[in-house]
């Protein structure tokens, strides 16, 4: 199963996602994918790097969908409001359906 | 209220001193996680599910003016321009950053409010009665009390690492409106003996994964001993509760483990062997922090106000909220006004920045300089003069803060769940939505009448599920977000925790199943029977067929 590895950053806790370029992104669209085991593994090398830099805390790999058009899917409930960053200060909003 | 002197000045700047330190260190990779985690939630600060969040105490819910406008100062400067008041009579922030954190703490500092103690295995923030000093049924004010606890406790050498987390509520009035009976120690003043106040200690009590009602361990405390009884109590807990399983680490599961007589044996041996003059607080020392808590002076008013009559008669919508948001104050001309931050549609509990500052605009014009926090999660002016009230209720309809939703279904307990906190196992925030919008109308509450509704994310029961008539508790069923429907629970006098009434909802069909809920209470409620007497009379079964019967 796809997956990709996120964090929270040290500095503001922000959630985010390793991306392509070995940076830290905040958007999950630009999260790099690993599609096996193996790929996995070397993300979190790189993942474990960055904590020791004191770029992110707490990373752990999560599975992933990915839709037709290649654009990653989180699969919980818990990603899902974790990627959408939002806060729930307005009146009568809701993006993750129930 | 209380103000800090100088010694507390000092303490606090220098804990915001020490702890810019160590974030420094952190930024530096002179500490790692591991050894910072303990180091932050020392001073309130959660890593969570979106970001950092700071938990900042209020002191027995007790707000000033310039409290409440620095605090929407911080949300606006370093947050996202809203906080959460939460089920301790707590403000938290949930999108701070780290590297801001001890600007904030400085920022709390400079209105004598910090975070210290707001988390960790020691005794947490004390609440209250947020109706201190303007019920009609009080016997004492609790404020005073709750201090002198708080200034015992902080960084007590022998309690600072205890096997889990301790939580104190004080009330002081006939009506138990601060949950006493689920903390770890649960305080009311009653009359004793020979007609001097005193305590009664409930002990053991608490919500989590093991829901118990306190039991008491003391029905007559003398108020001179409160410290050295309340240590007694800490050292039999510290010495004996369990530190092998976090899950079975809070007083309750050793009181219910000893039994009720055993544990008031061992605590009133230590209390027999205890130097009480050394550790019971000074009367000068009492006095002195009596003297904060002096009543406000409340000019005479008028007891009757012709305009409100009139507007009751002719708006049924401030008929409505004056029916369940305004209650007695103890002088007459006045009365306690709650603030409902359970507007339909909203987060239970939220409140913007320039909510904060509006608030404490109204504590000025018309509160006598003082805002409450109650841990049902709403405002208070405790003493507002009857003749201003139309007054205030305009400015708050024009705010969007005068819903007559206090104590009826709308007025739901909700905790953050899994929209913000890294222990949920589902949401709470839009299923609350979901039942308000259901509820929206206020016929339809005024049909069901008081009823309290508590919904928590997961088992960790910060949203009191157990202690509400209704209680909600998100579970993870597989990746599902499966609701929970406890029956029966009630937070005040002769309480009780509620039991689990069948299999959970999924989430969609919650707001159905309240319905139905209160359906099957109308249908069985003799005239003027409460939802729990109700439960009490005719228990599970009819409810139980209304909701599963043609499963």
């Amino acid at each position: 199963m796809p997956s990709v590895v996120t964090a929270n950053r040290l500095t503001d806790g922000i959630v985010v996602y390793l991306a392509a370029d070995g940076q830290w992104t905040e958007q999950i669209a630009n999260a790099r994918v690993a599609d096996d085991e193996a790929e996995t593994k070397a993300l979190e090398a790189i993942a474990d790097n960055a904590v020791r830099e004191r770029l992110v805390v707490g990373p752990y790999p999560m599975a992933v969908g990915l839709k037709d058009d290649g654009a990653i899917d989180p699969l919980s409930v818990r990603e899902r409001i974790r990627a959408a960053h939002r806060t729930t200060l307005t009146k009568d909003w809701y993006d993750v359906p129930l | 209220m209380y103000r800090y002197d100088e010694f507390d000045h000092a303490f606090v700047n220098e804990r915001v001193a020490e702890f810019r330190d160590q974030v420094e260190r952190r930024l530096a990779g002179q500490l790692t996680e591991e050894e910072f985690r303990p180091l932050r939630l020392r001073n309130g600060l959660y890593l969570q599910l979106h970001a950092y969040m700071l938990r900042i105490a209020i002191p027995y819910g007790v707000l000033s003016p310039r409290q409440l406008r620095q605090l929407a100062m911080i949300g606006r400067k370093w947050d996202r321009g809203y906080g959460h008041f939460t089920t301790r009579q707590n403000l938290q922030f949930n999108w701070v950053k780290l590297v801001d954190i001890p600007d904030v703490l400085a920022a709390l500092a400079e209105v004598e409010m910090h975070c210290i103690q707001t988390s960790g295995n020691c005794v947490r923030n004390v609440t209250a009665d947020p109706y201190a000093a303007a019920a009609v049924d009080e016997l004492e004010d609790p404020r005073a009390w709750c201090e002198i606890l708080r200034q015992w406790s902080t960084l007590h050498p022998e309690f600072s690492w205890l096997p889990r987390k301790f939580k104190i509520a004080i009330s002081g009035a006939a009506e138990d409106r601060a949950a006493t009976a689920f903390h770890d120690i649960g305080l009311r003043i009653v009359r004793g003996p020979n007609g001097e106040n005193g305590f009664r200690v409930l002990v053991g009590g608490g919500m989590g994964r093991t829901p118990y009602v306190g039991q008491e361990i003391k029905s007559f405390l003398p108020k001179e001993h409160l410290l050295s009884y309340i240590e007694s109590i800490l050292r039999v807990y510290n010495l004996h509760g369990r530190r092998d399983n976090i899950h079975k680490a809070r007083i309750k599961i050793l009181v219910n483990a000893l039994g009720i007589d055993k544990f008031r044996e061992d605590v009133e041996a230590d209390w027999e062997a205890t130097h009480k003059d050394a550790i019971d607080l000074p009367e000068d020392e009492k006095r002195r922090i009596m003297s904060y808590f002096a009543p406000p002076e409340l000019p005479e008013r008028p007891a009757r106000d012709e305009a409100l009559a009139a507007r009751r008669e002719s708006d049924p919508a401030f008929a409505n909220w004056y029916k369940h948001n305004v209650l007695p104050h103890r002088v007459p001309g006045y009365a306690s006004v709650v603030i409902s931050l359970k507007e339909p549609g909203r987060t239970p509990g939220d409140a913007s920045s320039d909510t904060m500052d509006f608030v404490a605009d109204l504590t000025e014009r018309f509160g006598h300089n003082e805002a409450r926090v109650n841990y049902t999660q709403n405002l208070i002016l405790p003493h507002v003069a009857r003749a201003d009230i139309l007054e205030l209720y305009e400015e708050l309809a024009g705010a969007g803060l005068a819903t007559g939703n206090n104590e009826l279904l709308g007025d739901m307990i909700c905790c953050p769940g899994l929209d913000y906190c890294n222990l949920a196992n589902a949401r709470s925030i839009p299923i609350a939505k979901e039942i308000a919008k259901r509820f929206e109308d206020p016929a339809r509450q005024e049909e069901i009448g008081k009823l309290r509704l508590n919904m928590s994310g997961c088992i960790n029961a910060c949203g009191h599920h157990h202690s509400g008539n209704i209680g909600i508790l998100g579970v993870d069923k597989k990746g599902t977000e499966l609701y929970q429907i406890t029956l029966g629970g009630n937070p005040k006098d002769s309480a009780s925790v509620g039991t689990i009434i069948g299999p959970g909802f999924r989430a969609e069909a919650v707001p159905q199943a309240i319905d139905t809920i209160v359906d099957t209470y109308i249908d069985n409620r003799h005239e003027g029977e409460s939802f729990l007497e109700t439960w009490r009379r005719v228990g599970a079964a009819p409810f139980k067929e209304a909701l599963y019967g043609a499963r």
